[in-house]
């Protein structure tokens, strides 16, 4: 087991820059997923620390020791891949031991290894099977499999689950965690579901555009969200921005949204803002979750306003709410039984003790 | 109705309307409609095929004249003449080392071709099927040329050198040597083509795996590169058997059987004694002799892909 560290890492392809100069620390043991949008660097970042694919600037070490130029089978990795890559014509025994035969260990250490493997996904029965008579959940733990047995340095997970169906996601997403609690190899997990990242992550690493945006606990991620793109990438349904402006009034400091329309802050929110500008545009950053139907109490931070619903979707456990604010869709969750029904008027509350200023121009949150 | 067809008069008719409806319901049969839309090229094969084939083993049934039907008698006659057996041994060994060179040398250029960058990869595989699309009666006159003992490229080379002069198709070994190496350069690039095309099939991602695993380049196309391949190995080296054993154009060209026999393969023999000799039906019988040897190799390499079939 090992730490592994990114420097400066940068990946040219000819003109374009999918990589631009990346520094990560993944402590030993850790679990670490890189998420972000398609193209964002994030699975080319990972096959640069598994070697299969040079480097065009930078470091990248292992365990202590730069692998710029080490081919992938000495690094001493373990790789499963997003469909699943087993040899077609060997067996789930084969399959598993194939890295292990390669490097000749002893064969009843090998039988051993894969039996133990085997227990722990569950797969003993399929042993013999060929992978054309598995199920892709089945793949996926075969795959995981031949990454165990290896007993690596740096398991790497790219896309593993993008193939199942959501139910099995589900059920795999827990399987890899429950792996990850027993084996505790350090993970380099890439995924772009924000979900994934969230529940399987020690930290989650969001990338974009060949950078990375924010390095965080998945907690750290949701309600300190340092940017645009992270506040509105993390969290589903997404956050909500609507343009605003700050404005003092009566010794206040008031969120103003449209001409009829401003919530004043709490103390700790008014305290954070007060020397935010005035005059410059702002966005209100609010999450679904915080927009809710206004049940008569009043609760410091907790303003309310009326508006009419454009659209409803009812979930069974909420109903998410669209409505309109200053041109900018907003989506709100409500409680079922709260009356919400497609163009009817609705009262909702705001909880802005976790609201957020972002900077219009820059994206930045203050 | 159901009445009126108890009515004994009506039953004729009830039998033709039924007879009637039937035929309908077969025309309406998908498979029935498959066999009669392809029962022209089924006929045609009949035709083309099946008829020479069974004209073929009628004439290796007759005496010289082919007035007499002698059963088995031109088959007992050629298995007591050693230059049968000759032939036998030479087609065996020609087609057997001329395939193996084809596959080894076609895998060995479809590999480096498979990583030379896809634009020029374009230029290099047409120019390496070049030997291939020249019709062999051609090109092989361009090697008769190459070979020729006294004015040919080959042995001045070799003079510049001090060796030499070599009796490229004067001599039975050489002879041999030289019908199997312009077969390897005429059928090479067909096996090229084909472990090309299936070498694009194996994903990726098994390569990437196996590096991951440990393998290293020779363990990769051993243990990756080599299994996927193995059907289209197995479809390309029966087909490329079937058509070397009954190569006939190279051997005429080069050396007509010669030196004393020793390069006949069973197409050249046939042709000597059937059409050269006029002895048609044991000229027939000779090329009927090349069928059980195929068949057998056929049922071998296809047992083979069957049983894999499920992996894939």
């Amino acid at each position: 087991m090992a730490e592994v560290s990114l420097r400066e890492v940068v990946k040219r392809y000819d003109e374009v820059e999918a990589v631009r100069g990346i520094d990560l620390d993944i402590a030993d043991h850790e679990f670490v997923v890189l998420v972000g949008p398609s193209g964002c660097g994030k699975s080319t970042t990972l096959r640069m620390i598994a070697g299969l694919e040079d480097i065009t600037g930078g470091d990248i070490a292992i365990g202590g020791d730069v692998v710029n130029d080490v081919p992938p089978k000495d690094r001493d990795i373990a790789m499963v891949f997003q469909n699943y890559a087993l040899y077609p014509h060997m067996t789930v025994a084969e399959n598993m031991s194939f890295g292990l035969r390669l490097k000749h260990y002893p064969k009843a250490e090998i039988k051993s290894r894969v039996a133990e493997a085997a227990r722990m996904l569950d797969i003993t029965d399929l042993i013999d099977r060929k992978p054309k008579q598995l199920s892709g959940g089945q793949r996926q733990r075969v795959a995981m499999g031949r990454a165990i047995v290896r007993n690596p340095k740096v398991f790497l997970f790219d896309e593993p689950l993008s193939n199942l169906d959501a139910k099995l996601r589900v059920q795999m997403r827990i399987e890899i965690k429950k792996v990850h609690q027993k084996v505790r190899t350090t993970t380099v997990y890439v995924t772009h579901d924000q979900v994934e990242a969230m529940t399987l992550a020690d930290r989650v690493v969001v990338m974009n555009k060949g950078r990375i945006e924010q390095i965080g606990t998945p907690n750290e991620l949701y309600h300190h969200p340092a940017t645009r793109f992270v506040a509105g990438f993390i969290g589903s349904p997404a956050m909500n921005f609507v343009p605003c402006r700050l404005e003092e009034a009566g010794g206040k400091l008031n969120v103003r949204v449209t001409d009829r329309l401003a919530f004043a802050l709490p103390p700790a929110r008014a305290a954070r803002y007060a020397n935010a500008p005035r005059n410059e545009k702002l966005l209100l950053g609010i999450r679904p979750e915080h927009l809710s139907e206004a049940n008569g109490h009043a609760a410091p931070g907790v303003e309310n306003f009326e508006t009419v619903l454009d659209v409803t979707e009812p979930m069974g456990m909420e109903t998410l709410v669209y409505f309109t604010l200053q041109g900018t869709q907003v989506c709100g969750r409500v409680n079922p039984s709260a009356g919400a029904r497609d163009g009817a008027p609705l009262r909702l509350a705001v909880d802005l003790n976790n609201m957020h200023l972002l900077n219009e121009g820059t994206g930045a949150v203050l | 109705m159901v009445e009126v067809a108890f009515q004994p008069t009506s039953v004729p008719q009830a039998r033709t309307a039924r007879k009637a409806s039937s035929l309908r319901n077969a025309l309406k049969r998908k498979s029935t409609m498959a066999f009669l839309m392809t029962l022209p090229l089924i006929l045609l094969i009949a035709i083309m095929v099946i008829y020479p084939a069974f004209y073929s083993i009628h004439l290796a049934t007759l005496n010289k004249a082919m007035t007499k039907y002698v059963g088995f008698g031109n088959f007992q006659f050629l298995f007591k003449r050693e230059t049968f057996w000759m032939v036998v041994e030479q087609s065996c060994i020609f087609a057997i080392t001329a395939v193996i060179f084809k596959a080894l040398i076609g895998f060995i250029v479809a590999h480096f071709a498979h990583n030379i960058p896809s634009r020029k990869q374009r230029k290099w595989r047409g120019m390496l099927l070049v030997p291939w699309v020249i019709p062999p009666a051609m090109s092989t006159l361009a090697w008769l040329w190459l070979f020729d003992p006294s004015y040919s490229a080959f042995n001045y080379t070799l003079g510049l050198f001090g060796a030499g002069p070599i009796p490229w198709l004067g001599q039975t070994a050489w002879a041999r040597f030289s019908i199997i190496l312009v077969n390897v350069w005429f059928g090479a690039p067909f096996f090229m083509i084909m472990y090309l095309a299936a070498l694009k099939s194996v994903p990726e991602q098994l390569y990437e795996a196996a590096a991951i695993d440990g393998a290293n380049w020779w363990q990769r196309i051993w243990y990756v590169t080599l299994p996927m391949m193995r059907n289209i190995i197995a479809i390309t080296t029966l087909f490329s058997l079937i058509v070397t054993f009954a190569n006939f154009d190279i051997t005429r060209i080069l050396t007509a059987g010669g030196p004393l026999d020793s390069t006949h393969v069973f197409a050249t023999w046939a042709f000597r004694l059937g059409i050269e000799g006029g002895d048609i039906p044991l000229g027939a019988s000779v090329s009927l002799f090349m069928a059980p040897i195929l068949a057998i190799a056929a049922i071998f390499i296809l047992r083979d892909i069957s049983r894999r079939g499920n992996e894939a």
